[in-house]
């Protein structure tokens, strides 16, 4: 084996044994990190890959101002007269169904991410065991927040007047972003259950249009027949839009913030443990 | 490293993983001593990496035990996951990331703090020679510096026991070396290495004791010695001027060397073991040139003589009696392999 040419032009630095030697005797082992230390590192690994692969925000950036621009000039005519009326009662809602369809990336990312072989080494390491998630929700929480901001600025652009303030619309994204975050551990199971990309995305659609279109986003479900009605007034979708757009027009609308924080702990204590189990189980 | 008396670093009896239909590991028993380097030896399929995914508490056994330091893998994980690192047949950090933000974060994940993680990256990625490729990411690295990154990442905290699962796999004899001398730097510090391989040559430079698994089975187990002297020191390739005289070697060659003659299915070449049966490994090389006067005193031409280890086809050969390549071909294979492990 010592044929090995000298002349290699891009040729590795070697690896110098001395110091490798000292490095390996130095080494003491910390304490383990807490679960929130860890949660945290593994947040900031998501905020990494958003700066080294930037595209990725391309659907927190140009699918919420697609929303808005869309459905504003799509329906604002025909349901409140003119688009800058309707704004003032659908940026809130459109907000909360564009961010809810974005927290559906979540299952993607983590089906495709899983597979990778840094899995197995997170998987070895003696952590908390959901820090990895955590913190993969971390990093989406704040994308969820950027959406948010984007929109808002799209929102204020065309006419959108919050009469809640800064501290409403501040309240209103805080509640948004943590109901997502719930949320997205329905997407993490379906990422870890299904095999492909595909799946993951099909079910995905099945369970997210439905759920987001059938609210009160766009319309007073008043004129809905009696049992759309029934579905439509028990959404997490509708609470959560109730409650943002009465917190973003200052007023503090305490039921609504109530059911939609009820359903962001029902989705952790549903989905989180459904995850675990399936991700110990990869 | 505290509780255990046994002085062994992985025990298992009967480990069992099916997938399916699959038995991947099918009834596994080792026992690794600690401060050594374990060699695995198989061809792809054998069950190397499902077996190491169980001692890495990555997967969990369907039937039997296994204990690592004397920690049960299943019932003891987090106390298994603490003296254990993985270095994987694919890379196993992240792509995305530049080496030095892998290092890191899995510094950070071990518990020390921004400022050590940071220095102990710096210091990895110099010992290691990647200081400048620090700010790359993984992606764009060549092989030998993907190895590289890897085994640094499983060293970030000095393990007990240091998993390498096929760790050269793909990469160019220059790069093997490298890796190679890494290993023998690691098991000098007194850490446990288990490497699984497909080179018998990599286990014999490497390990001081190998398993020779197949179909999920250990086939074969000893020293290096031992496992040589099963399967012989080496063979003798030979090629002739004239396919003529093909018959005339081949009779030559049994009587010096008493062994099998195979005739391979070019006319001109043959293969024969050496230092095989009761030899002890050594003297193959005189066994060999015995054999080479012996056909020049008989008139044969030889163009081309080679005297090389047994690969690992042959090591399969000797113990199993088919090679590699049936060991993926179904279930004729499957007979004559219980016959032999039996």
């Amino acid at each position: 084996m010592s044929t090995a040419t000298t002349t290699e032009t891009k040729d590795l630095a070697p690896v110098r044994a001395d110091s490798l030697a000292a490095l390996l005797v130095a080494g003491e082992r910390p304490p383990r990190p807490s679960a929130l230390s860890a949660s945290l590192t593994f947040g900031w690994r998501a905020i990494l890959k958003i700066k080294h692969v930037p595209e990725q925000l391309f659907d927190v950036t140009a699918f919420p101002i697609m929303m808005v621009l869309m459905y504003t000039y799509l329906f604002g005519g025909a349901l409140a007269g003119s688009p800058k009326e309707y704004i003032q009662f659908l940026l809130p809602g459109i907000l909360v169904m564009s961010v809810v369809m974005i927290t559906m990336y979540t299952g993607v990312s983590v089906n495709t991410d899983i597979e990778k072989g840094v899995f197995d080494r997170f998987r070895s390491l003696p952590i908390w065991r959901p820090s990895v998630m955590v913190g993969y929700l971390l990093g989406d929480a704040l994308r969820y927040t950027i959406a948010s901001v984007v929109m808002l600025t799209v929102g204020m652009l065309l006419g959108y007047r919050p009469d809640g303030g800064v501290g409403g619309v501040l309240a209103g994204i805080a509640l948004l972003v943590v109901f997502s975050f719930a949320f997205s551990w329905i997407w993490t199971m379906f990422g870890l259950m299904l095999r492909t990309e595909k799946s993951v995305m099909g079910v995905s659609m099945m369970v997210i249009f439905p759920l987001t279109f059938l609210s009160n986003v766009f319309v007073d479900p008043k004129t809905m027949p009696g049992w759309l009605q029934a579905f439509v007034n028990n959404s997490p979708v509708t609470h959560v839009a109730s409650a943002v757009r009465g917190l973003m027009a200052g007023d503090w609308p305490a039921a609504e913030v109530a059911w939609s924080l009820g359903w962001a702990g029902l989705f952790i204590a549903v989905f989180g443990p459904i995850t675990m189990r399936l991700y110990n189980r990869k | 490293m505290s509780q255990h008396t046994s002085g062994l670093a992985i025990e298992t009896s009967g480990l069992v993983k099916t997938f399916g239909e699959t038995r991947a590991v099918d009834g596994v028993d080792l026992a690794v001593p600690a401060g050594t380097v374990y060699g695995v030896l198989g061809p792809n399929g054998a069950g190397k990496t499902t077996t190491v995914k169980m001692l890495a508490t990555l997967l969990r056994p369907d039937g039997g035990e296994a204990h690592v330091f004397g920690h049960d893998v299943v019932r003891e994980a987090d106390e298994v996951r603490s003296r254990v690192s993985l270095t994987g047949q694919y890379a196993s950090v992240d792509e995305d990331l530049t080496g030095a933000e892998n290092l890191v974060l899995l510094g950070r994940l071990l518990g020390h703090h921004k400022k050590a993680a940071r220095e102990r990256a710096g210091q990895l990625l110099e010992a290691f020679g990647l200081t400048d490729a620090a700010a790359k990411q993984v992606k764009h690295y060549s092989g030998g510096m993907r190895r590289r990154i890897d085994i640094a990442a499983s060293i970030l905290n000095t393990p007990d026991l240091l998993f390498l699962d096929e760790p050269t796999t793909g990469l160019d004899p220059r790069s093997r070396n490298q890796v190679w001398d890494i290993v023998r730097a690691v098991v000098a510090q007194g850490t446990t290495v288990l490497l699984t391989t497909q080179y018998l040559d990599e286990a014999d430079q490497l390990a001081s004791r190998i398993a020779v698994i197949d179909q999920g089975k250990v086939i074969a187990e000893g020293t290096k010695g031992e496992l040589k002297a099963s399967v012989g020191a080496g063979s003798v390739h030979l090629r002739l001027r004239d396919p003529a005289q093909r018959p005339q070697a081949e009779e030559v060659l049994r009587l010096a060397l008493e062994a099998d003659v195979q005739l391979e299915p070019d006319p001109v070449a043959l293969t024969a073991r050496v230092g095989g049966g009761a030899a002890n490994g050594q003297g193959a090389a005189e066994q060999a040139a015995r054999a080479l006067a012996e056909l020049a005193r008989t008139g044969v031409v030889v163009d081309n003589f080679s005297l090389g280890q047994p690969s690992l086809d042959e090591v399969f050969l000797a113990l199993t009696g088919h090679d590699t390549r049936d060991a993926h071909d179904a279930d004729d294979a499957n007979d004559s392999k219980d016959e032999v492990a039996a």
